[in-house]
């Protein structure tokens, strides 16, 4: 299991407590903010929700690995970008998931992409980040990333 | 100015809701077209919505507790205008720790933008929190070995630098646009 949830709970609980002691009218206030800024994001929830088991159900890792296993050259490079962009993939499965595509026989500069716009881009959530950071972040921050990926995938296939 | 405010905020969450309604019955009459596929699409909808259970409601608290608690002028100083590269090492640092999902980053940085802090360390912010958390490099350490990932991390962080200075710009360059109108 992974081990942030219940740190960021404690953690969560302590400053409760803490605050509760310190300023119980601070603390009231604090915890009307919190419900109020969760229950606007309830829908945005259920939404990723939704895509999630959508993209994960229909497009398992078995056939992801067999898509992008011997990727190479310009359209692997536009097929891994737009793969790590769309898949929501925990980092920490993602990167067995990327030495296998190498040993598939997908590129580095392929797979250095694909790492990369798994982690910055995702597009699940874009719902969420929209409705926290306005669209122009939101919009903004993905599509260079996107860019970036790229740039950084070619500049390590070159000198690697 | 909060007059104007609540009517399009209401509208945003109903816009919200129908948006979720649509998926959810775009995903039904899937899953009746490929019943099959059911148990897997509902296994991974479940899973991810427990991750999401067990951080969200903690993640809204300490927003909560740090809207109430933290005073403006400190994060101004931090992290605003002036801030400079200590702003920019300590947002580095900031996402870096290890603290779950990049979904927990968003509404934390709207927090922190609210409270004083440069749009593009929170760029930075995010950026760092997507791709440079301790455990993960471990991973990537074993999987692809320490060139491809020294390597990997050196080019990310320098070219995320340079996008959170030009998102600001942009950003901002059309607020002042507007504010001018």
């Amino acid at each position: 299991m992974n081990l942030a949830p219940v740190f960021i709970n404690i953690f969560a609980i302590g400053c409760l407590f803490l605050s509760f002691v310190k300023d119980r009218r601070k603390t009231k206030q604090a915890v009307k903010i919190a419900v109020k800024s969760f229950i606007k994001i309830i829908p945005t929830i259920l939404l990723i929700v939704v895509l999630v088991g959508l993209l994960l159900g229909f497009v398992p890792h078995v056939v992801i690995s067999k898509f992008m296993g011997n990727q190479s050259g310009i359209d692997g490079i536009f097929l891994s970008a737009l793969l790590g962009a769309i898949l929501y993939i925990p980092s920490i499965v993602a990167f067995p998931l990327a030495a296998s595509f190498l040993k598939a026989g997908a590129s580095i500069t392929a797979v250095a992409i694909f790492i990369t716009t798994l982690t910055m881009i995702g597009f699940v959530t874009l719902p969420l980040e929209v409705k926290e950071l306005g669209k122009k972040i939101a919009l903004l921050r993905n599509g260079i990333s996107l860019l970036l990926a790229i740039l950084i995938g070619v500049i390590i296939g070159t000198i690697l | 100015m909060k007059q104007s405010q609540k009517p399009k905020q209401r509208k945003e969450t109903i816009k919200s809701w129908l948006f979720f309604a649509a998926s959810l019955a775009f995903t039904i009459v899937l899953l009746v077209i490929f019943p099959n596929r059911q148990t897997a699409v509902i296994k991974s909808s479940w899973q991810i919505f427990m991750e999401m259970f067990w951080i969200l409601p903690a993640v809204m608290l300490l927003i909560g507790f740090f809207a109430v608690w933290v005073p403006k002028e400190m994060i101004v100083r931090l992290m605003g205008k002036t801030s400079g590269i200590r702003g920019i090492g300590l947002s580095l640092l900031l996402g870096s720790l290890p603290t779950g999902p990049l979904y927990v980053a968003f509404p934390m940085a709207a927090a922190l933008i609210k409270k004083g802090a440069r749009v593009s360390n929170m760029i930075i912010f995010l950026s760092a929190w997507a791709c440079i958390k301790i455990p993960q490099e471990m991973v990537e350490l074993q999987f692809l070995g320490a060139r491809f990932m020294a390597l990997r991390l050196g080019l990310t962080i320098i070219f995320v630098i340079i996008m959170g200075v030009f998102i600001e710009r942009a950003v901002e360059s059309k607020a002042t646009e507007k504010g001018k109108k």
